[in-house]
This record gives structure tokens, C-alpha cells and sequence, in this order.
């Protein structure tokens, strides 16, 4: 288990203090995947750095499985990095080195003995799907391909946890689903607790079961990624939540701004449906209810989360105010999360 | 030998003394090699600890850097001609001479390895911290930084200052040649311009020009060899 016991970090830079993390606390259970969200300067990767001894904490304390990070040194910090395995937005591998060396590289570190080594290499190898490409260099491979390396690579010491510091970012929608799809099945088989760092929600929405949502050094919001999604509280979560469901839908990725300017007569709504609701025809009964108001579907998009899926819907109702007032209220009682896109 | 003036005593190839040309070039190749062979290694040594106690806390460290980095400047700094004849006491105490081809080789290493050094930590600061941190995660020493990460990965780039370095070295051998170390430098001084033997001149330089070449093609070769980056 991990846990962040009121962790803060503070830098010292020649204009005054910057305080990089403020405040944290994050248990993670073993074998769980949870996701830190957070735009870039949020403090995501100074608390991947405390997590791996690569900087101490100001105050407060990190332990994984009841050993304090910060209090290790020399060998018995290297002993302890062995545990974590680290996957990395520019993968990080060495060029000079074939793939199979560059998977080998932790088990020389390890003293593995060179059989041992490459017959383990060779099956991580075979694990992420790279089988024939094991005497290929990084520059010879996809960006998919390589951050498939970074992982075997992460794995190569056995570690009970790895740390994905915005290992999709540099990737593109497909080959970012592949590799999430891999970090999913490893976590499965494995029994490896993963901490996917990452700015975008459909990285957490796709593998995560709980979510912490950091800006500016704390963390904001948190909980299981149904209810985050569900029922964002923060200002900060609704915009990713909204980032991820406006992105989804294909050509065209508009934000909320965008769409309220195209639609600019009504009142525009997202509707958001999960498990049971999503099979009820709640529209269909708006629209016969409400006979009067003009409704037109703008998008829809359905996402799938851990817990099961989640739909979204954006509509235009078009009518008397009190009307819409009256289908809002009624969607509400429906228990639909409802939220209103406002003109500015 | 009244033929002095005139283009035609570039040719008189008979007048060139085929084998002092020989030996004086066997002499030049020898001086640069074993120079080169040393800078490299006292270069990547200074280099490291230039690039190891950069930026760490502790007096020590910091100290450290200061009087390497100081003494790489001074002599980095020193005319080469000059240097020579400053460190004429050091060549007798080490080589027992202050004549010939060895004597050289103490003043072509402090002068050549500075340069190098200063090459060789701009590499090494060159490469990606990303990766290093990636490689300080796996839990490794600094040793395996140094043999696993550093020189692997500048590998091109130090091969690349080693051919820059002994070429600058192939004039440096010539310089030291014109006061007494022997090679291609003091057979063309000697022969050339204390005897107005212009063909000598002519075919030293020939022989200079190709062994640079020789250096140059083979330090590329190596480069591209060894620069797995780009396929």
C-alpha cells in the first residue's frame, strides 16, 4: 500500500518560495489502478519524484507498505526503486542499447545472472507483444512500440508497483488505447498496483477505479472515477470530465464555449446516463410530456469506465422558459445528471 | 643545392631523402597515436569528474570542480609553442630526454586532454536526464550511470572529439617537431626551410594531408558505426 501522509514540498527559487505540492494525502490499495489527474504543474510528477526518492518531502511522510521513502538512502534506496517499475512520456530508453538490452538494463542493475536475464527479457518481451523485434533499436520502433519497451522494461525487476508518469501523452488515440489496454491486462495478471499519472481523462475514465484530481499542488477532488465522473464537484473537474466527453465525439471536438456559440437560441444541456437509466426511454418521455419544446439532439457519446458505462447527451431545447424549467426539473427527478451550458 | 627559387623546386624528387621521410613519418604517426591514446583517456576521466561534481551540493564536490576546472582553463590556454618549452623540465624528469619524439608526448597530452576534457563533459550533459533518471529509478549506482548510461550513449559524440582532437594533435606534433621532437615537422623545418629544400616541404605536407584524411574518414566511419539514433 501507498500512502501520502500530509505531504507538502516546498522549493526554494530566487523569487521566494513555490510550494510544488500542498497538503496531499493518497492512500493506494495493492493491486489497484489510480489515477492522479492534473494539468501540468499541478504537482503530479514532484509527487512521482517523492514517491521514488529521487527528492524528499518538505514535511510530511510517503510510505509504500509501511517504509518511509524519504528516510532511505544508498543501497537500501536502490533496493527500494527496484520495487517500482517506471514508464515515461518520452519512454526514456537507450538508444545505444537493442531492445532486448534496454529490457535487460534492470536486471543488470539487479546482478541477475546474463542466462537469467535474457530468457526474462525475452519473456517480457513476448508479454507486450514485441516477439522478433528483440535485436530492433528504439529508433527502429514506433512510439507504441517503445513505450511497449518502456514497459517491459518497467517490469523487468518484478516490481509490485508501477508508476505511469504520463505514459500516453506523446501517443495517439489508437496507440494510446493499446497501451492502456496493456497496462490493464499486466495489472490483471500481475496483481501490480499501477499509479497512472496523466492530464487526460480518458486515460483514468479507461483503466482507473478511483481518481485524485490535483491543481496547483492539492488535491482538489476525489474518489471512485463513476462518481467523479458522475457528479464532478470542482470547477477543475468538470472541465476534464467535459474534455473527455466533447473529445470523443470524432470530428467534431468543440468545447462547451464552441457549442454554446453554434447553438446560440435555447438552452443547451448535457445529460449524463449511467447503468440502469440508460435503458429507460427518458427523452422520449421529455419530448411527450413536454410537447411544445422543440428538442434536437448535437451530440452523444457513451463512455466505458471500470464500473460500467456512462452516456452522455447534448441537447438544444428550444421554448418557453418556463418550460425548460419545467423539463430540467423533471430530468432531475429522473436522476439524470443534468448540467446547464449557459450563455455568457 | 642552387635550385631554391623558382616553382620547378617543388619536384626535385630526387633530392628527397626517401627514407628519413619514412622514418620521420613513422615518427609523426606514432607521437599523435599515443598522444591521442592518453588525451582520450585523462580527457574522459577530467571530463567525468567535471560532469560528476557539476551542480552537487557539498563543499567537497564543489571544490573538486573548481580546481579541475581551473587547471583544465589554464592549460587549454597556454600557446601551444609556449607550453612546450614550459614544460621542457617535466619531459626531461618523465622521459629522461628533452629531444626526440618522446619528449614530446608529455606537453601533446596537457595540452590536447584539457580540450578534450571540456568536450567530453558537454556530452555527457548532452544526454537526455530523462534517461538518466530513468536509469537512477532502476536503482543503479553511479558507477553503472557512468558505464551504462554515459559513455554508451555519448559514444558517437566522443568518438566524433577524439577525431577533432587528433587532428588538432597531427599540427600540435609538427610544432613540437621544428624544436627537437623529431617526425614530419622536424624533417620539413630541418630539411625544407634550414636547407631551402622546397620538395621535401612539398611531399611532407602531402603526407600530413593524407594521414589527417586517414583520421577524419576513419573517426566518421566510427561515428556512424557506433550512432545507433538514426537508421
Amino acid at each position: 500500500m501507498i500512502r501520502f501522509k500530509d505531504v507538502s514540498k516546498q522549493y526554494h527559487t530566487k523569487d521566494g518560495g513555490l510550494t510544488a505540492v500542498n497538503d496531499v494525502n493518497i492512500e493506494v490499495n495493492d493491486g489497484e489502478i489510480f489515477g492522479i489527474v492534473g494539468y501540468s504543474g499541478a504537482g503530479k510528477s514532484t509527487l512521482v519524484r517523492m514517491l521514488d526518492g529521487l527528492e524528499a518531502p518538505s514535511t510530511g511522510e510517503i510510505t509504500i507498505d509501511d517504509v518511509n521513502v524519504a528516510k532511505l538512502s544508498g543501497s537500501a534506496l536502490r533496493k527500494q526503486r527496484q520495487k517500482i517499475g517506471m514508464i515515461f512520456q518520452h519512454f526514456n530508453l537507450l538508444w545505444s542499447r537493442t531492445v532486448l538490452d534496454n529490457v535487460s538494463l534492470p536486471l543488470e542493475i539487479a546482478k541477475v545472472p546474463k542466462a537469467k536475464r535474457t530468457e526474462r527479457a525475452k519473456k517480457l518481451i513476448d508479454l507486450v507483444g514485441l516477439s522478433g523485434r528483440e535485436h530492433s533499436y528504439p529508433s527502429e520502433l514506433s512510439g507504441g512500440q517503445k513505450q511497449r519497451v518502456g514497459i517491459a522494461r518497467a517490469l523487468a525487476n518484478e516490481p509490485t508497483i508501477l508508476i505511469s508518469d504520463e505514459a500516453t501523452s506523446a501517443l495517439d488515440p489508437d496507440t494510446t488505447n493499446e497501451v492502456l489496454d496493456l497496462l490493464l491486462k499486466i495489472n490483471k495478471e500481475m496483481n501490480l498496483t499501477i499509479l497512472l499519472i496523466t492530464h487526460e481523462m480518458h486515460a483514468i475514465a479507461k483503466t482507473c477505479e478511483r481518481v485524485a484530481v490535483m491543481d496547483s499542488g492539492r488535491v482538489v477532488e476525489s474518489g471512485t472515477v463513476f462518481d467523479v465522473f458522475r457528479h464532478p464537484q470542482q470547477q477543475i473537474t468538470k472541465n476534464f470530465v467535459s474534455e473527455e466527453f466533447t473529445t470523443q465525439q470524432g470530428d467534431t471536438t468543440m468545447t462547451l464555449e464552441q457549442l454554446v456559440k453554434k447553438y446560440p437560441e435555447g438552452q443547451l444541456v448535457r445529460l449524463v446516463f449511467h447503468g440502469p437509466q440508460a435503458e429507460l426511454p427518458i427523452v422520449s418521455e421529455v419530448i411527450k410530456r413536454y410537447p411544445e419544446l422543440v428538442i434536437s439532439i448535437i451530440s452523444g457519446a457513451i463512455h466505458q469506465t471500470q464500473e460500467g458505462a456512462l452516456g452522455s447527451l447534448d441537447l438544444q431545447l428550444i421554448g418557453a422558459e418556463s418550460q425548460i424549467n419545467e423539463a430540467l426539473a423533471y430530468l432531475k427527478k429522473m436522476r439524470v445528471e443534468t448540467e446547464v451550458m449557459h450563455h455568457e | 643545392m642552387s635550385n631554391s627559387n623558382g616553382l620547378q623546386s617543388y619536384f626535385q624528387f630526387h633530392n628527397v631523402d626517401w627514407s628519413a621521410m619514412m622514418s620521420a613519418t613513422w615518427e609523426t604517426v606514432w607521437m599523435t597515436l599515443l598522444s591521442m591514446v592518453a588525451v582520450v583517456i585523462f580527457g574522459i576521466i577530467l571530463g567525468l569528474i567535471l560532469y560528476e561534481t557539476r551542480n552537487k551540493p557539498g563543499i567537497g564536490y564543489q571544490l573538486i570542480n573548481w580546481i579541475v576546472g581551473l587547471l583544465v582553463n589554464i592549460f587549454r590556454s597556454i600557446p601551444y609553442i609556449i607550453l612546450i618549452i614550459l614544460l621542457l623540465p617535466v619531459s626531461k624528469t618523465l622521459v629522461g630526454t628533452i629531444i626526440g619524439p618522446k619528449a614530446a608526448l608529455p606537453s601533446l597530452i596537457v595540452s590536447a586532454a584539457p580540450f578534450y576534457a571540456r568536450m567530453v563533459e558537454s556530452y555527457f550533459r548532452e544526454i537526455d536526464s530523462g534517461v538518466i533518471e530513468a536509469v537512477e529509478s532502476m536503482g543503479a549506482t553511479t558507477w553503472e550511470l557512468i558505464t551504462k548510461v554515459l559513455l554508451p550513449e555519448s559514444k558517437p559524440a566522443l568518438i566524433a572529439g577524439a577525431t577533432v582532437t587528433t587532428i588538432s594533435l597531427i599540427g600540435y606534433t609538427a610544432m613540437a617537431g621544428a624544436i627537437g621532437a623529431g617526425g614530419l615537422g622536424n624533417l620539413v623545418y630541418q630539411e625544407g626551410f634550414q636547407a631551402y629544400n622546397n620538395t621535401v616541404t612539398l611531399v611532407g605536407t602531402v603526407i600530413i594531408c593524407i594521414f589527417v584524411f586517414v583520421v577524419q574518414f576513419v573517426g566518421d566511419r566510427l561515428v556512424k558505426w557506433t550512432d545507433k539514433r538514426t537508421l
